[in-house]
């Protein structure tokens, strides 16, 4: 497979899937059953044939609630773990599967930034350490005054103060410590950062400081994003492009002014609405019954058909395939297809 | 009279330099049935205002001065009897996570009833009624089979039910929630929010919100009060707060946020981070990264000022609210 790498996207992922098996032993797999013993093997069916494309210079939020696969994809493009089934290729060329020295080249450039700043510091190294360590590992030409210029230069432009080099994470804020994070990232003069809720685990002030730096950071080395995050607000305010995932599956990939305009999933419109806002003026709250069922079974039809009002036999018996619209959005949806999403009266 | 009424309360925590205050004597009153959310970030003192409250806080704390007045007893001079007879019963607690709350090896019905008999003379079976309505009233699908479930094999949004459930098990007049819905998905948030206030209002229980989402706090409570470095520095009615904030500090942390700004542009940042107790600057704690900053504001911690009907603590105010009918003379 080869495309033309100038306008192609530089991201590509087809039928992406993950499984995590539970029972990972042949003991834990049998079980006793009518008098009979059989082998039985339960999986976390944690992201179910999942396709998009990511452009150079693009912002893309994976949104969606906890359990549904965000942090999977995430760790899947990054290289963290691989793929039980589909295909990820960068600028290219294909980059699941890689093992060992072949992923060197790719994690200069694709770097991943944590949510919790106080677990991806290393405690025991200095920030000067922390910055250094990638510095040294993807350049071993360098002398090290070469490299402690290059960690300076990468300090001062997420604004560390430089003499902060001998202190320690413990030393420093949940924003600065998030600041180093970022700083660490880009030691590397990455392309593509994923950022899996690199924000979530800070404070008001501080994740608008964060969330500037980035796209701070974005202008200043052209970079591509994967951002991972469940909070909206601040999706419209820095994606470019919007995936919503429930349970795995994709429910709608949009433009971010598309999706916040127009959005068509049920799923899509109910999370939107459950945002509280500072205005409350809204009229129409929508209420979702029920909870997110269980990866482990998947339902046989659509994933949220347990929660949608509009489910009918189909949605139960067949899991939609995420159809193109006129306006460039993609939705999964059979009520969507059917056109009788109009006779919701939400939003 | 007011159902709660705090004066001066300082906390300190004891450390091996000295003493540090967490409260630096914070006043306030919350009327029966009110609905009062309490917005500040991590280290502000929202929490340990509400473990305050119910007498929980636990060594190093303490509390170094003022009183807690609820239904015109000082909390702080209760005896630990007292204190076990008001908790559960008259003052309740919710916390962020639900399954640190549920004790893990008893059923949802074996803590239900053991709060309940703890409390009132009840025989098991009557507890066990009185929790089953409980459990419909919040809205709990097939309450009979959760009573005899473990906290384990529900999910989240069904544990925090279960936990509000058990806090108006007692008829309490006071609920404190402390960041109810933070582990909590959006679509769930808006259940539980919604159902915590109409409890709230079909029973005329008083509610303290503690949060960090001004979102929520305009959505369920009537009226706010804003936190910083262990003081209050400004309380209003929620839709003035959220529409018209006064303090510095307020307005930086609404204009943060990502909707307050279009697409793609720099998000209104408050410069620095929240000063910690040991090294509380002099003055008004928020002068570091203010941008009104004058002489007075590093000299002199302001005092909290009325305005209508927001209470201020910031001389920048001070100051525009004594000029502005000089102006209009003018």
């Amino acid at each position: 497979m080869s495309w033309d790498l100038e306008t192609g996207p530089l991201l590509r992922v087809r039928g992406l899937e993950k499984r995590f098996d539970l029972d990972e032993g042949l003991l834990e797999s049998l079980k006793f059953s009518g008098g009979k013993i059989t082998r039985q093997t339960r999986a976390v069916h944690a992201v179910n044939n999942i396709t998009f494309d990511v452009n150079k210079g693009d912002a893309v939020c994976v949104v969606g609630e906890s359990g549904c696969g965000k942090s999977t994809v995430a760790r899947m493009v990054a290289g963290l773990i691989s793929p039980s089934n589909g295909e990820i290729h960068y600028g290219g060329a294909r980059i699941d599967g890689l093992r060992g020295k072949d992923l060197l080249p790719l994690r200069k450039k694709i770097q991943m930034i944590f949510q919790n700043p106080y677990a991806s510091l290393n405690p025991r190294m200095t920030i000067g350490q922390t910055l250094a360590e990638p510095l040294r590992y993807h350049n071993p030409g360098k002398s090290k005054g070469e490299l402690q210029d290059k960690a300076i230069a990468v300090m001062k432009s997420v604004g560390i103060d430089p003499a902060w080099s001998a202190r320690y994470a413990h030393e420093l804020s949940g924003g600065q410590r998030q600041r180093i994070a970022i700083a660490r990232a880009l030691t590397v003069d990455p392309e593509f950062i994923v950022a899996d809720e690199p924000i979530s685990a800070l404070d008001v002030s501080i994740q608008a400081q964060v969330l500037n730096l980035m796209l701070e950071m974005q202008e200043a080395h052209g970079l591509t994003y994967l951002f991972i995050t469940h909070d909206l607000s601040v999706v419209e305010h820095f994606g470019t492009k919007v995936i919503v995932l429930y349970l795995g599956s994709i429910c709608e990939v949009a433009d971010t002014r598309t999706l916040f305009s127009n959005p068509k999933h049920p799923y899509t419109k109910a999370l939107l609405s459950a945002v509280p806002q500072l205005k409350d003026d809204r009229p129409n709250h929508i209420r979702l019954k029920g909870e997110i069922p269980t990866p482990i079974n998947l339902p046989a039809g659509c994933p949220f058909a347990s929660r949608c009002p509009l489910a009918d036999n189909r949605c139960a018996a067949e899991k939609p395939m995420p159809l193109q619209k006129d306006d460039g959005s993609i939705v999964a949806c059979h009520a969507v297809e059917e056109k009788r999403i109009d006779a919701l009266d939400w939003v | 009279m007011s159902l709660l009424s705090v004066r001066d309360l300082t906390v300190k925590f004891a450390s091996r330099d000295g003493a540090m205050a967490a409260l630096n004597g914070i006043s306030f009153d919350l009327a029966r049935g009110e609905r009062l959310g309490i917005v500040g970030e991590s280290g502000a003192g929202k929490s340990i205002t509400g473990f305050a409250l119910m007498n929980l806080l636990s060594k190093p704390g303490f509390i170094d001065g003022g009183e807690i007045l609820f239904e015109g007893e000082d909390v702080t001079q209760m005896s630990p009897k007292q204190v076990r007879d008001m908790r559960g019963n008259r003052m309740a607690m919710i916390f962020q996570d639900p399954m640190v709350t549920l004790n893990p090896v008893l059923t949802i019905g074996q803590q239900m009833v053991e709060t309940l008999r703890a409390h009132r003379n009840l025989s098991f079976e009557e507890a066990r009624q009185i929790a089953l309505v409980k459990l419909k009233e919040v809205y709990i699908p097939s309450p009979d089979e959760r009573l005899d479930q473990y906290p384990h094999e529900l999910s989240g949004g069904m544990r925090q039910r279960i936990i509000i459930a058990m806090a108006l098990l007692l008829d309490p007049k006071l609920i404190i929630a402390d960041e109810p819905t933070t582990a909590l998905d959006v679509t769930i948030q808006a259940d539980i929010m919604e159902l915590l206030l109409e409890m709230c209002q079909s029973n005329q229980v008083g509610l303290i919100l503690i949060t960090h989402d001004l979102g929520v706090v305009s959505q369920v409570t009537e009226r706010t009060m804003v936190m910083y470095a262990g003081r209050i520095i400004e309380t209003g009615a929620t839709r003035s707060i959220i529409n018209d904030p006064q303090h510095p500090y307020t307005q930086g942390l609404i204009n943060a946020l990502p909707q307050q700004t279009p697409p793609g542009q720099r998000l209104k940042q408050i410069p620095g981070a929240m000063p910690t107790l040991s090294a509380m600057p002099t003055g008004c704690p928020f002068h570091t990264r203010c941008a009104h900053v004058t002489d007075e504001c590093k000299r002199t911690a302001p005092e909290v000022s009325q305005f209508g009907d927001t209470a201020v603590a910031c001389h920048e105010v001070h100051r525009l609210q004594r000029d502005l009918p000089k102006e209009v003379a003018q």
